[in-house]
Parts: structure tokens; sequence; C-alpha cells
């Protein structure tokens, strides 16, 4: 293989590194480059906004695989190199240093990058957003000293950071624009679940609330909220969705919509170029459409799609989406995509702060929610999985084993 | 530092120092220990962390969600089965020996 020009991954997250190691285990021996502009080898995100803001984390514990993973595997890793962009034709990328690499075949795992809140007074008042690990760390630093928080946005990553930020007794103000909280993700009745929830640990919850403005004197912020209130605090967080990082490859000519297009294989248009994770809009095999997932389990399956397809493989992606959120001692875990559903089934005691909702689409079991039922989840992703059929019936009665269901027993 | 062994199923060993406060499952990736996935990096969310404790006597319990989980794991569960990433490492657990299944997912 020598000679020949590399297998280079662009995008040094999640993704990208699952890329490079199904690339190695699926027997690629030739010269392979992951390409970084963070600081940071891989690592995970998932804890930057749940346990790394408690500061009892260190970076290094966040890393995917060690540094001497790379080196053992052969992977030339090159971080804070940010490629500015790609000539198909030519099969070269351009690094914002101005080197020229040659490719053979190219990965895109460029993720996603956030939505800036844009309301007056924005760019003044030193807001904090949850993407990165340099962010985590600045926020980490900044809760310690922090009084009062506003969190504007009342996701995930939202909901988790005014979660920590109370255990730490610091007073929290959540504003959110819709009516609920996850809007885009579960059922009503788990919203409801989560206000409560945070209510109940002390979080001013603002929901139908609005951003108007944000007014910055001698270090101290002024949310003025759609309701005309005023929130006055001394930090800001953000968390109002992301953007998926696809110019790059849109400026390459390659087709993108809300993220780069790519087939179930994880291919773009172009045959030397596949692409995985958050930055994709892809044709997801399980779902059956088309969708842009942000999530781990995306990250990871998708990724070895894409490898096998770099390889010359087909291996269509057609996993179960699974997700999870932490916010106090509930943990949240998602399986399949429950929106849209005609119909949501409620599984166990809402009062008892553990229990499934079951969401069907014209009667055909589409996704499950569950807080604090671990088993229930795993059952899910089974039934899932499997296409096991589960009537309504079946998924409000507790007294119906999930597991022994998906197990066929 | 604490020492743990990783066990693999042809009977190859590893083993590791492992800093008091992280889990086993942290110490392994951290050294390359092959088969242990960690998909959710800790989270109780995934059961890709399973291992069996070979010997092992001052282990924390059990609680009910690692428990749940381990109704989960790919390779059978057993009466010593554990999810690594639940298992923080104390002074007092030098010498563990932990068996890693032969599959996560
Ligand atoms: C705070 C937070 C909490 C989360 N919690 C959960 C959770 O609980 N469960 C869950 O399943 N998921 C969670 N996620 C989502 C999950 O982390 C992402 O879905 C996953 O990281 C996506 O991986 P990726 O490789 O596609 O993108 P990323 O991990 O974002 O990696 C993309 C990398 O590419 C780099 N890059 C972009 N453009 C270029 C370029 N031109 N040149 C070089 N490098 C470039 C980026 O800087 C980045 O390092 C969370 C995310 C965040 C931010
Ligand atoms: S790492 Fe996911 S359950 Fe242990």
């Amino acid at each position: 293989m020598t000679g020949k020009a590399p297998i280079i991954v662009i995008g040094a997250g999640q993704s990208g590194q699952q890329i490079c190691d199904s690339l190695r285990k699926g027997g690629y021996e030739g010269h392979l480059m992951l390409l970084g502009d963070e600081a940071s080898l891989p690592y995970q995100r998932p804890p930057l906004s749940k346990k790394f803001l408690t500061g009892t984390l260190e970076a290094e514990r966040l890393l995917l695989r060690p540094a001497s993973y790379y080196e053992q595997q052969k992977i030339d890793v090159h971080l804070n190199a940010r490629v500015d962009s790609i000539d198909r034709a030519a099969c070269r990328l351009r690094l914002r240093s101005g080197e020229a690499l040659a490719y053979s075949g190219l990965a895109l795992a460029t993720g996603t990058r956030i939505r800036p809140l844009t309301v007056p007074g924005a760019a003044d008042a030193n807001i904090h957003y949850v993407r990165s690990l340099a962010d985590g760390e600045r926020l980490a630093a900044a809760l310690k000293n922090a009084r009062r928080v506003a969190v504007i946005g009342g996701g995930f990553i939202g909901l988790e950071v005014a979660a920590i930020a109370r255990e730490q007794g610091r007073e929290v103000v959540l504003i959110e624009a819709f009516e609920r909280l996850m809007a885009r993700a579960v059922a009503p009745q788990v919203s409801a679940f989560y206000a409560e929830l945070h209510r109940g640990h002390g979080v001013e919850v603002l929901l139908g609330t609005g951003v108007d403005a944000i007014r910055t004197v001698a270090g101290e912020h002024t949310v003025v909220t759609s309701t005309g209130a005023e929130y006055t605090v001394d930090l800001i967080v953000a968390g109002i969705g992301v953007v998926p990082n696809s110019e790059l490859a849109e400026a390459a000519g390659l087709a993108c919509r809300n993220g780069i297009v790519v087939d179930d294989c994880a291919r773009t248009s172009d045959p030397l170029i596949v692409a995985a994770g958050d930055c994709t809009w892809h044709m997801n095999g399980f779902l059956q459409r088309e969708i842009r997932l942000e999530s781990v389990q995306n990250a990871v399956d998708q990724a070895k799609s894409a490898a096998a397809s770099l390889l010359g493989q087909s291996s269509v992606y057609c996993q179960v989406p699974w997700f999870w959120s932490d916010q106090y001692d509930i943990k949240l875990q998602i399986a399949g995509i429950g929106m849209p559903h005609d119909q949501a089934v409620l599984r166990g005691d809402v009062s008892s702060g553990a229990f499934s909702v079951c969401y069907f689409r014209d009667g055909v079991l589409v996704g499950v929610d569950s807080l604090n039922k671990p088993a229930e989840h795993m059952a899910a992703r089974k039934l899932l999985a499997q296409g096991t059929p589960l009537s309504a019936a079946q998924a409000g009665d507790t007294s119906v084993d999930l597991m022994q269901l998906a197990r066929g027993a | 530092m604490p020492k743990v062994t990783y066990r693999q199923q042809d009977g190859s060993e590893q083993t590791i120092d492992v800093p008091v406060g992280w889990s086993l499952m942290e110490a392994a990736i951290q050294n390359n220990i092959a088969g242990i996935i960690a998909e959710c990096g800790g989270g109780c969310a995934c059961a890709t962390c399973h291992v069996y404790v070979v010997d092992g006597a001052k282990l924390p319990p059990i609680a009910d969600m690692e428990g749940d989980m381990l109704e989960c794991t790919a390779a059978e569960r057993q009466p010593n089965s554990r999810l690594s990433c639940q298992i923080k490492m104390a002074a007092d657990m030098d010498g563990l020996v932990v068996l890693i299944p032969a599959r996560q997912t």
C-alpha cells in the first residue's frame, strides 16, 4: 500500500474515532489520518453537561481512547488542524495552515456547532454554551463562583446544566420558549414530570417564555423575557440547539440539507467520500426515513457503516436509535424515535418517579421513554430491533414483562 | 495505587494501577483493555462494560439501576456479574481480578 494516498477522516470526535477504529478492525492497513480542529484527542461530550461540571472528573477521563491507542493502531492524528476546503476533482484537501493533503478515501465526521443566542445584548453577556471540552471547563469554573444562573433553553443540555447548578446550590431560572420542556423529543406527560422535578428542586421554570434582550452592567446580566419580567443573574448558559457543520461539504459540491446528505450506507454522492454522525442528513435504515440525529448511538453505529463503505463493503445503517439524559437522580432513556406519534401509553406510576411511556404510530410501537426503568429501556430496544408486536394494552400493563416478551419467552 | 487484573476469555491477563476514585471501566479504556466497550461512557445506560468479578471481596453493593441493567447484558448474567463503570476504585480493592465476557453487544 506504500505510496498510496491515505484515507483521511475529518473531525476527531465520537464518530471520527469510531470510523478509524472500524477501518482498522475491518482490515485496512494503509495510511490513516484523523484530522481535528480541537486541541484534544477525541473525547466524550455527554459528561460535559453532567458530571464534568461538578469539577470532580479530570479531562483525561473523558478521552474515548488514550494516546497510546492511536500509536498502536497507527492512526496519524493531527489536532488543531482545521480543514478549510476539499478539491474533489484532485482528491485533495487543504488545511487552514495552508498544507495540502491527498486522499484515497475521505470521511466527514464534522459534527455540529452551537446555535448562538442573537437577541439584543447577547454578544456582551459572556453567554456560556456547552459543546466542547473547552466550553465545559469554562462553565465548570464559572459555576463555582456564580450565585444566580439563568439557563436559556429547556432541552436536554439546558436541563442537565440546570440540575447540576441546583445541586451545587446555585439559584436557577430556566427559560423555555415552548409551552413544555424537551418538546421535540418527549410526550407532554414526560415534559410535565420534568417541569415538576425541576420545580421541586427549586428551579424557577418559565415555559412559553422567550428572551427579548439581555443587559449587562458591571458583570451582572439582566435577562428580559417576552412577558416583560427581568431576571438579574451573574451567569447565563444557553442551550438552544446546534447547526450541522456541513459547509465544508457544501462548498465541495456535495448535497446538503440540514446536514450532509448520505444514503443508508453513509455514502455521499462521491464514491470516495462518506459521512457519519451529527453532521449527516441520512437515510436511516431502521426508521426508513431521512433524519438527522444527535446522539452517541448514531455517531458510533453510522460510523461503522461509513467505514465499511470506505472498504468497499456495504453495511446498511439500521440500528434502533437510543439516547439518555441524567437530571438529578432521574435517568431518562429513550429507545426509538417517539416523535411523531398518535398514541402515548403510560406504563407504571408517574408519582413513583420510575415509569415508561410507550409511543405508537398507526398501532405500531415506535419509541419508548423510560425514567429510572433501565430494564424496560433495554427491553424496548430489543422489541424495536426485532419488530416484536406489542399492543397498546400490553404496553400499559405492567404485569406484562417486556424483556420476556422480547426474548420470546 | 491499587492494582486490578483484567482477564480475557483466552486466559491472557493485564494488571494495571487504577487511581482511587476511577471506575474499573475508565481504567480499562485508558489502558487499552480489549472487550470493554462502554458506549455510554459510564452512564449506566448501555451495559457494554460488563465484567465477571473473579476475585474481589470488598466491592460496593449493586445499586438498583446497575442491577436492572445487568439483566440486559449481551453475555449471560452470572452471580458475579457487574458493570465495570459502576465500580469505583478504593484502596482496599487492591488485587481485584475481573474476567471480560465473550461479548458486549
Ligand atoms: C453537552 C452535551 C451533552 C450530550 N449528551 C448526550 C447524551 O447524554 N447522550 C447522547 O447519546 N448524546 C449526547 N450528546 C450528543 C453526542 O455527544 C454527539 O451526538 C456526538 O458527540 C456526535 O459525534 P460526532 O463525531 O458526530 O460529532 P462531534 O463529537 O461534535 O465531533 C466533530 C468534530 O469535528 C471537528 N470539526 C468540525 N469541522 C472540522 C473541520 N473543518 N476540520 C477539522 N475538524 C473539524 C469538531 O470540532 C469536532 O471536534 C451530547 C452532546 C453535548 C454537546
Ligand atoms: S459504560 Fe455504559 S453501562 Fe457502563
